[in-house]
């Protein structure tokens, strides 16, 4: 209970406050915005006390088991595999913009390699995966430059029940930290400061993707050990849904391009966004397939991530076919993305029948979502939310419809295979939905504080004479392609 | 002396510099060039968003001849890059004031 004196005006409640919201609020030019920044700080306040309090829900008992070869390289080349997604999505992404932006659009993908790289060892995988918090919502800070981690030979298995080394599972899920965030930057090209860009990431990563990581897949309140017992194969929720609910909470506070919709462009490079998009449908038996953490039965999430890029691209293609009388690559190389992401909850989870299914609707949903966007002025510049956003909640909640119980072991998920077997499929569907919109209300909450306050800081965007010069040039001093110098 | 600009389709430009050797007329410069007169564009679309792209790929030949040369350069060129469909470009002709090889000095129609 803070001290109230009401003598000294400069430790009161109030005194604070108003210092507060001259300071850090007054750089919020808009009213609207300003009411908008009260509501949200004062939900997470309000959320904060649960942060720190609420016990983890019991956990199964699971078997120390040695680490194995296969199971621990699966989840290595997984890692790989995974680390290739993020040039790939920097040239899938790069392709879109005008060409004296691709640079600056590349730039915001691969330098979360760095960024999100170094962060997620420092700290970021203690918060998503430790317990020393004893919450359902954030982790602890145990596992403080992995402490500890794998043992003094880096063999040791991550936990009872996982036959792969720790290491290599933190190898492997720093990749997933780098990609979510990653997405993000789709939204806001062609605007959005280098400087907003590298602050927005590094606290995001530890107020999104991390609570995400450990709600999730750390034992905590979303998850299959948690109150809500939902099921996220690789990624539909901490990664998909979060990074296109935080793409259009972005794009509502950052704003549109200058002179947006009257100044739309075609794509600079298709061959780039074909090349990306191949790259990602690779990088993504990784993604998915390596989610198994065993080698011996992870022929089903390979394959079923596969089908449902399949049926994404036919799916897309076949409609974008019939109603505009041409297929595109771009639609191809899109239809495939939306099919990846519909199925990257699922992968594991579900049959190959399903997986068509889920790939199909979620490029179905992207493509419709797409029309739209491009009716409306909303500028999510690179359709983030679009694709990932919708498919991601298209696949989590199929998920609940198609998971096949003998795929949702209760040693690994009690609280989802309890659901699955009292109240079947539509029990299980009402939990993904659960989760998903937590997904939106924590995501979105944090995104927008976090923005806020670098608006009201060091500032979100370029001013419009800098957009119109390019952002390779204004952020980066580089030139993408032949500056024409000797 | 004469500067023949000609803007013709890009898949002319073979035929045409062959037209042009052939006449002793060996030295040219291409610039990539996108344009439209009365040939019509096309919709593309990414995406869902519509774009009208007016502006059609040319090639822009240079070229600058002694003004006896004039009359069969611009023959050669018509010649060689004519299809008969809208689209297949037009000439122009400029004066010139002078010409200087860089290498010598040399100046005026020896230049050419």
């Amino acid at each position: 209970m803070p001290r109230i004196r009401a003598s000294d005006g400069d430790l009161s409640v109030e005194m604070t406050f108003d210092r507060f919201r001259t300071r850090v609020l007054a750089g919020v030019q808009g009213s609207h915005l300003r009411r908008a920044a009260m509501v949200l700080l004062t939900i997470g306040a309000g959320l904060l006390p649960f942060l720190l309090s609420a016990a983890n829900a019991q956990t199964a008992p699971l078997k120390d088991i040695p680490t194995d070869g296969a199971d621990n390289l699966l989840v290595l080349i997984g890692a790989s595999q995974v680390m290739l997604m993020l040039p790939g999505l920097a040239f899938f992404y790069g392709g879109f913009t005008r060409s004296k932006n691709v640079l600056n659009t590349m730039m915001m993908s691969f330098f979360c390699l760095g960024l999100v790289g170094v962060l997620w060892v420092v700290i970021q995988y203690s918060l998503a995966f430790g317990t020393g918090f004893n919450s359902p919502f954030l982790g602890g800070l145990e596992y403080f430059m992995l402490n500890g981690i794998g043992g003094p030979l880096g063999d040791k298995p991550l936990a009872p029940g996982f036959a792969i080394s720790a290491p290599s599972f933190v190898l492997f899920q720093s990749m997933f930290a780098v990609i979510s965030v990653a997405l993000i930057s789709g939204a806001w090209v062609e605007r959005i400061s280098f400087k907003a860009w590298f602050w927005f990431v590094l606290l995001w990563s530890l107020a999104g993707h991390a609570p995400m990581c450990k709600m999730v897949w750390g034992g905590g309140f979303v998850g299959p050990y948690g109150t809500i017992g939902a099921l996220d194969f690789a990624g539909g929720t901490v990664v998909h849904i979060a990074s296109g609910v935080a793409a259009v909470v972005g794009v509502w506070i950052i704003g549109p391009r200058t002179g947006w919709p009257d100044n739309k462009r075609p794509p600079h490079n298709v061959p780039f966004i074909l090349l990306g998009a191949g790259i990602l449908y690779f990088g993504w038996f990784g993604f998915n397939g390596a989610s198994m953490f065993a080698a011996k039965t992870a022929g089903f999430p390979f394959l079923t991530t596969a089908m449902a890029a399949a049926a994404g691209i036919l799916a897309w293609t076949m409609l974008e076919w019939f109603l505009d009388g041409k297929p595109t690559t771009v639609g191809a190389a899109t239809g495939a993305v939306a099919g990846l992401v519909g199925i990257t909850p699922a992968a594991g989870f579900v049959y190959v029948g399903h997986s068509l299914v889920i790939g199909a609707l979620a490029a179905l949903g992207g493509l419709i979502a797409v029309r739209i966007k491009a009716a409306t002025s909303f500028d999510d510049s690179l359709d983030t939310f679009m694709v990932h956003g919708v498919g991601g909640t298209i696949g989590c909640l199929l998920t609940g419809i198609f998971a096949v119980p003998a795929l949702v072991p209760p040693e690994f998920f009690p609280k989802s295979a309890e659901i699955l077997a009292k109240g079947g499929h539509f029990a299980m569907f009402i939990a993904q939905l659960q989760g998903v919109l937590f997904t939106y209300l924590w995501i979105g909450i944090a995104t927008a504080v976090i923005l806020l306050i670098i608006k009201a800081t060091v500032g979100l965007r370029v001013t419009p004479e800098q957009e119109e010069r390019g952002l390779d040039s204004v952020a980066h001093g580089e030139e993408a392609y032949d500056p024409m110098t000797n | 002396m004469k500067m023949i600009t000609a803007l013709i389709r890009p898949s002319k430009l073979d035929d045409v510099k062959e037209a042009l050797i052939a006449i002793d007329l060996i030295g040219m410069t291409v610039t990539d060039a996108r344009g439209f007169g009365r040939q019509k564009g096309q919709i593309e679309r990414y995406r869902g968003s519509e774009f009208k792209v007016d502006f059609l790929p040319k090639f822009q030949i240079m070229i600058v001849v002694s003004d006896d040369k004039l009359d069969s350069a611009i023959n050669a060129i018509s010649n060689a890059s004519r299809t008969g469909e809208i689209g297949d470009g037009k000439i122009f002709v400029i004066s010139v004031e002078n010409a200087i090889r860089i290498r010598t000095g040399d100046k005026g129609e020896i230049a050419l």
